[in-house]
């Protein structure tokens, strides 16, 4: 109900530009970036943070998503490839949807690739901010499906690394398939004499 | 190795090879090829009395030719599962059956030439990828005289010479002679941290391996003489350094510097020229035996691998994680995993570790019995579906169905849509969204880009998989580019829409980027074959309108390829500076005449 509600009404967006300690704030005016973004449409709150990723930044998040009645949130911090799921976590604990969560990409793709140029980086951080906010607007809830799952896995090399792998799943009552394109496994290991470091037998 | 012979939940298969597999994380089907054994792997006991009537002698695979067997053969004494095999293309025995003494000699019937090769297919719902290393062949290095002087070995064969268990007993002997030799020299970092012949990489093994043997040397003969040349010696493992001290200890002597040349002597020994570094002089060292400490290489079944299961490789072509400190034995796929050397060269320990990595990785995703799918998939919308068939001709995975006669609109599986989104580009109609990479949350990023100054600033579209982590890449490693680049992230290049492009060059966009994984190497199995043929299209028309097409650019940027990622950015940043003012504009206004012209 109260979404559906929500859904009519303008989006509000909380953005949270991260320091990640010097890992940004050394080239990129963090603070000028978080006041651009205060002034762009449907943001409702904008503020620049010293680690994002931390407990007491997600707190701090968190606190403020129930405080402002945030619906939409951009963290411009790292690459999502990293901490997506980190601040997917968070929002969700904050009681939104995972999907709603957009990331500016300040640290691997500026702060660290223009150094030498702290006032193009902030530009282009602003930029991406920017784009970020665009984004999260029109961002939607998505819901995982369940599927069913085989409780079976497939180990591919019958080396010391796979023989390992599919002992550890077998005893761990998994069943495993073991495939090995020799006639007998064992791999290279099975080829040596004494091992280091223990200086005893492979096999 | 026994355990896993006799475990009742280990399902073993020798002789076999993976060759297809279709499915997602949860629920893969697996086609395995297994070859004839032409033994009864039940039934065999491993008498060997077959091997004893078998007239046909070869070369001995496991100890590297270095002792012989016979057609039909245990691969070595500890074998499991512990049943012979026969080579088939060696034996004499087969149809018509000219030979067949091991059949007669075996008492319990075990063997049988009509045996095939079979077609297994297994479902599983995760896939450990342990498919190890090959040691390096030093043939190309010829300095060192491998294939020419018998006296010169792989560190793999003085393994074998070693061994209890090998063609000696254990007695070190050469091959040319037989005698037992008085000196052994090793040569380190054969085929690895080479910039000429080989691979960049340390090995990681070699050095240790060389120390180890020293040691197992010295047991033997405490007078021999042993010499070690090497670039550095790395014992950087636990109790490596007192291996390493020990070796020193009993007598080896550690040259730094790495043999130019290996000449052979009459008496079959070898006289190695080396600059010794410590004194800068050139030393002559007369060996009985040479030992080449090879690296380790990734195997060949390396690449048909990674494009049956869409993984990702490093430039030293092992496999790629999915991230090099946080998951490191995650491959990008989901319910895919690495362990041993099939990541990269390790030793046993490392490898065992990772392997129980794996293992738990592996148990942590199916432990619940189910598993729930990212949500990130494509819909279609009804009203607008035309029935063309274009998403379902497109789809990688087969994931939609169009009855195209019946006219009935598209379905998506989305237990099998992946969310590459080339179906989303590819309709003419607009009649399929991509959830969480919709159209509007596309143009919107465009737009707000190119709000202000766009004549700045260069368009790029980077698949998450590759080109997009590649950029991530060049960030960890700290290379510098022009700072006008800003990437828009999609899943797959596949769903770089036509009109994202035209809409960028309307709102000024002097040059567009768009990037994904190397043809073969897409994550979505063939998904950027479509991205190619649409940017050839896209090239095409704007030759027609009179647009520049370099100003569009298309490039395969892999997740390991941080360099070539600063790169291309420094090559568009100066396409970009040949763009003029005027040259935008007009392109804005051929734009927006041909808008006029399409409505």
């Amino acid at each position: 109900m109260e979404n559906s509600e929500k859904s009519k009404n303008r989006p509000r967006i909380g953005v949270y530009v991260c320091h990640c300690g010097l890992n940004i704030a050394r080239t990129v005016d963090c603070e000028k970036v978080a006041h651009m973004a205060g002034e762009l449409e449907d943001v409702v709150v904008a503020k620049d943070v010293s680690y994002a990723c931390s407990e007491p930044g997600q707190h701090s998040i968190k606190e403020d998503i129930l405080a402002n009645n945030l619906d939409r949130v951009v963290v411009a911090s790292c690459s999502p490839r990293l901490h997506e799921p980190t601040f997917r976590q968070m929002v969700q604990a904050a009681g939104l949807n995972p999907y709603i969560l957009d990331m500016a990409n300040l640290r691997e793709h500026c702060s660290w690739v223009h150094m030498d140029d702290p006032d193009a980086a902030t530009e282009k951080a602003m930029d991406l901010t920017r784009m970020s906010v665009a984004r999260v607007r029109s961002l939607q809830p998505l819901e995982p499906e369940t599927l069913p799952l085989t409780k079976r896995t497939l180990v591919i090399g019958g080396g010391i690394a796979g023989i390992q792998a599919a002992l550890d799943l077998a005893d761990n009552g998994y069943e495993v398939v073991l495939v090995e394109k020799r006639a007998a496994i064992g791999g290279t290991m099975a080829q040596l004499d004494k091992t280091f470091p223990t200086m005893d037998c492979s096999i | 190795m026994t355990d896993v012979g006799r475990h009742p939940r280990i399902k073993l298969y020798t002789l076999s090879e993976v060759v297809d597999v279709k499915g997602y994380v949860g629920n893969f089907d697996v086609k395995i090829l297994k070859k004839a054994r032409y033994v009864d792997e039940k039934e065999c006991t491993a008498c060997g009395d077959c091997t004893k009537v078998c007239p046909v002698v070869r070369p001995d695979e496991f100890n590297l030719g270095l002792s012989s067997r016979k057609a039909i053969y245990s691969p070595f004494p500890q074998a499991v599962p512990s049943a012979y095999v026969i080579n088939v293309n060696e034996c004499l025995g087969q149809n018509p059956a000219v030979c067949s003494k091991c059949i007669d000699a075996c008492e319990k019937g075990c063997i049988n030439f009509h045996m095939s090769d079979e077609e297994i297919v297994e479902n599983v719902g995760t896939i450990i990828v342990a498919t190890g290393m090959e040691p390096y062949d030093p043939t190309e290095m010829d300095e060192y005289g491998y294939t020419r002087f018998e006296n010169v070995l792989t560190s793999l064969e003085f393994e074998r010479l070693v061994n209890a268990g090998g063609p000696t007993r254990g007695e070190v002997i050469r091959p040319s002679d037989h005698k037992r030799p008085r000196s052994i020299g090793f040569v380190q970092c054969v085929g690895s941290r080479s910039a000429r012949k080989g691979k960049s990489y340390c090995s990681n093994v070699c050095c240790m391996n060389t120390v180890k043997s020293t040691l197992v040397l010295k047991e033997h003969a405490p007078d021999m003489e042993v010499k070690v040349f090497y670039i550095d010696i790395r014992a950087f493992g636990k109790g490596f350094e007192d291996l390493y001290k020990r070796s020193r200890r009993l007598g080896v002597q550690y040259l730094r510097g790495l043999p130019g040349t290996v000449e052979e002597l009459p008496n079959g020994s070898v006289r190695v020229a080396v600059e010794n570094g410590a004194t800068g002089a050139l030393e002559f060292h007369d060996l009985d035996m040479l030992v080449l400490a090879v690296g380790v290489e990734p195997p060949q079944s390396t690449q048909r691998l990674q494009e049956m299961l869409g993984l990702q490789l490093t430039s030293d072509g092992f496999f790629l994680e999915a991230h090099p400190k946080l998951q490191p034995v995650d491959a990008a796929t989901r319910g895919v995993f690495y362990a041993g050397c099939a990541e990269g060269p390790k030793d046993i320990k490392e490898s065992v570790t990772q392997a129980s990595a794996a293992a738990v990785r592996a148990i942590r995703l199916m432990h619940k019995g189910e598993i729930s799918s990212e949500p990130i998939t494509s819909e279609v919308i009804v009203e607008r579906c035309k029935s063309c068939g274009r998403c379902a001709e497109v789809c990688p995975y087969h994931a939609i169905t169009v009855d195209v006669k019946k006219k009935t609109p598209a379905v998506v599986n989305t237990a099998a849509c992946a969310g590459c989104g080339t179906c989303a580009a590819e309709c003419s109609f607009g009649a399929i969204t991509m959830n969480h990479f919709t159209d509007k949350q596309i143009l919107d990023q465009v737009d707000a880009l190119l709000d202000q100054s766009p004549q700045e600033k260069i368009l790029a579209f980077a698949c998450n998989w590759c080109s997009y982590a590649g950029a991530d890449y060049a960030g960890v490693s700290r290379l510098q580019y022009p700072p006008n680049v800003r990437l828009i992230r999609t899943m797959c290049s596949g769903r770089v829409d036509e009109k994202f492009i035209w809409e960028g060059f309307a709102k000024g966009a002097p040059v567009i980027l768009v990037s994904g994984c190397h043809i073969g190497d897409c994550h979505y199995i063939d998904a950027n074959h479509w991205t190619e043929k649409r940017v050839a299209k896209i090239h095409k028309k704007m030759d027609k309108l009179g647009i520049r097409p370099e100003r569009l650019q298309l490039e395969w940027i892999s997740a390991a390829e941080g360099i070539r990622f600063a790169n291309v950015m420094n090559h568009l940043e100066a396409l970009r500076k040949s763009v003029t003012p005027q040259e935008i504009s007009q392109t804005v206004e051929i734009l927006k005449a041909d808008e006029k012209s399409v409505h």
